[in-house]
């Protein structure tokens, strides 16, 4: 056999394997080979590691995104006065400082009406508005939930209908109807509206539609009352719907200024006092920064305490039709 | 006695309809307390603004009925409205989808984190929407002088030769206006998301795997997306809602009223009319065309929204 032959017959050979070579590296590019490969994939063959961290580093960047005047927000109420009109100026604090925050408070136990008086009136329409709003809300969502009677269907309709405009839109007839009912300058202007919020009643049937009936049924045969049913049996079983409720009031009324409803000073919220801060301009700057950041600060930290139960009841929230 | 034929019932429709309402008076007597609140502060002032949005009403004289002379007016006699539809439409059409979707990928991103990771996250993307009004820091950020942020970095990078007057300019309110509104986008309808999420029947996937889904964009729309069509519905009514009621941003950044009404919503013209000038019938006549834009809008989203995944 000539020389030549046998060396092509090689080259040949080699050649093959060269292809094999890559068509298992094709099959196997972006498959996980490690263990980390594979947590990233969750096991899954149909997924790629490359698809997943290309996934991942876009997550990342858009919560840097997000996050970016957080930061801001957060080390400007740090910030001596120097540092907030420095120029270039900088994201990060350089000699952090709680000089804001006394001078708040300075200014705060300085004023006419005194902060703690802001704060009884924020902490009463909180609490007021939402345990009113906790209660109203479960009694009416346990019949609709539960039980078929004439006009349920209609009321459920009605009050998901109403999830689909804004408050704003009845701004002004709801200041008509406060005057007539001689609710304006008083707490119930802003606590009673706060009890019919539509959002609370929808989340609060679609959760109690989840209770099985046949503890319902169970407490009907023993001849329980419907009241007994809804506080022994239903509220205890829709604990995280309730927890709900009162965030979404929370974050409602928290924030509250009461503008257009209290005009006596004394009776404000804190929000309408510190909005008045923060409108004091540059001269207060490092005020309005701490101002900012405490308004910020508090609805966050009680989300972020109950996000377990809010994040259970948000799976009902469905609209099914 | 000519119809024998017909058996008379032994009661009237009426009178079995009275029947289960006393059967089910309890159940009346505790949806009552609600459905009142509801009625007096949500029911009765739609009722109301449809009423005084054909009047002439200033609170302190009687309304003076005025047929359609609001709707005339809003529509032949006011420009200002008509900029405040077009920046209503403009900052909908963009806040909306793009807010929704985002909303959607953000939590379809995060369901894949280990769970500490995730509530994380969560915290952070979620805390914009609930914070009151933090929105107010982008007023440093977009400050007008070289002390602004984004002014300074542009100018120390050589970008820009002077400050911008991003809060002024009306190239820029209209975009910044935007984008803080995205920035606040991801509310409760993210978090019914998150939730629907974790529900899916993990079983559902392996399936999937083996009968041939190659990746995980084919996962998504042919599993995942049908899944979870009362989330989808539940966020499309947030976002549509949250859409067209920009007003407290446009307020806090722009001021009241907007430098050439470059920001003004419809919302803030309401609020001028109903608020400022105490006109309670052409204000009223302003929120009832609101009432039915939000309302018909939902419906077709939610109609459009019924094909997905199907």
């Amino acid at each position: 056999m000539a020389k030549a032959e046998k060396e092509k017959l090689t080259r040949n050979q080699r050649k093959i394997a060269r292809i094999r070579r890559k068509a298992e590296r094709a099959q196997r590019k972006g498959k996980p080979r490690t263990r980390f490969g594979k947590a990233l994939t969750k096991g899954r063959s149909n997924r790629t590691v490359r698809g997943s961290i290309a996934l991942l580093i876009n997550l990342f960047l858009f919560a840097l995104l997000m996050v970016f005047p957080v930061v801001f927000l957060v080390s400007n109420a740090f910030k001596p006065i120097n540092e907030l009109f420095i120029f270039p100026p900088k994201l990060f604090v350089i000699n952090p400082t709680l000089d804001n925050f006394t001078d708040l408070f300075d200014l705060l136990s300085n004023s006419l009406v005194p902060f703690t008086r802001y704060l009884f009136n924020t902490l009463l329409i909180v609490l007021l508005g939402s345990i009113g709003h906790i209660l109203l809300s479960s009694m009416a969502a346990f019949p609709l939930a539960k039980f078929r009677f004439p006009g349920a269907k209609t009321l459920s309709n009605i009050v998901t209908l109403s999830l689909m405009f804004t408050a704003a839109v009845t701004a002004v007839p709801n200041y008509i109807i406060m005057s007539r009912l001689g609710l304006v300058d008083t707490y119930w202007a802003i606590i009673l509206p706060a009890f019919s919020m539509s959002l609370g009643l929808f989340l609060m049937k679609n959760f109690m539609e989840q209770v099985p009936d046949a503890l319902v049924d169970a407490a009907q045969i023993d001849g329980a009352t419907y009241f007994t049913m809804l506080w022994r049996i239903v509220m205890p079983a829709v604990k995280p719907a309730w927890i709900t409720l009162f965030i979404v009031s929370f974050q409602t009324l928290w924030g509250n200024t009461a503008g257009n409803f209290i005009y006596t000073e004394s009776m404000k919220p804190l929000p309408a006092m510190l909005s008045q801060i923060a409108g004091s301009g540059v001269a207060r700057a490092g005020v309005v920064a701490a101002t900012s950041l405490i308004m910020f600060i508090v609805p966050v930290v009680v989300f972020t305490v109950s996000q377990s139960n809010v994040l259970e009841t948000m799976s009902t929230s469905g609209i099914k039709e | 006695m000519t119809q024998t034929g017909k058996a008379k019932p032994s009661i009237t429709l009426w009178q079995y309809r009275m029947g289960e309402i006393r059967r089910y008076r309890q159940l009346y007597a505790m949806i009552a307390p609600y459905f009142l609140a509801f009625s007096a502060f949500t029911v009765i002032p739609v009722l109301v603004s449809i009423f005084y949005s054909f009047t002439q009403f200033n609170v302190l004289q009687p309304a003076k009925f005025v047929g359609m002379d609001n709707y005339i007016r809003l529509f032949l006699d006011d420009p200002v409205f008509l900029t405040a539809i077009r920046n209503t439409l403009i900052m909908a059409v963009i806040i909306g989808p793009v807010g929704y979707i985002m909303s959607f990928l953000m939590a379809w991103l995060l369901n894949e984190l280990p769970p500490k990771l995730r509530t994380l996250l969560t915290v952070i993307f979620y805390a914009p929407s609930i914070s009151g009004n933090a929105y107010v820091v982008f007023r440093q950020l977009f400050s007008g002088d070289a002390y602004g942020f984004v002014n300074a970095q542009l100018l120390s990078m050589g970008l820009i030769a002077k400050p911008i007057l991003w809060l002024a300019d009306q190239k820029y309110m209209m975009l910044i206006v935007i984008l803080v509104s995205l920035w606040m986008s991801l509310g409760v309808g993210f978090l019914s998301f998150i939730a629907g999420l974790q529900g899916v029947d993990r079983s559902q996937y392996e399936a999937a795997e083996v009968d041939g889904i190659k990746n995980r964009w084919q996962e998504l729309w042919y599993i995942t997306l049908p899944n979870m069509g009362p989330q989808l519905m539940f966020g499309a009514v947030m976002s549509v809602t949250n859409a067209l009621a920009v007003a407290d941003v446009t307020v806090a950044l722009t001021g009241f009223p907007s430098p050439s009404y470059a920001t003004h919503t419809i919302i803030n013209h309401l609020n001028d009319y109903g608020i400022i000038r105490m006109e309670m019938g052409y204000a009223s006549a302003i929120a009832v065309l609101l009432f039915i834009a939000m309302i018909s809008i939902n419906r077709f989203v939610q109609k459009a929204l019924r094909k997905v995944g199907t």
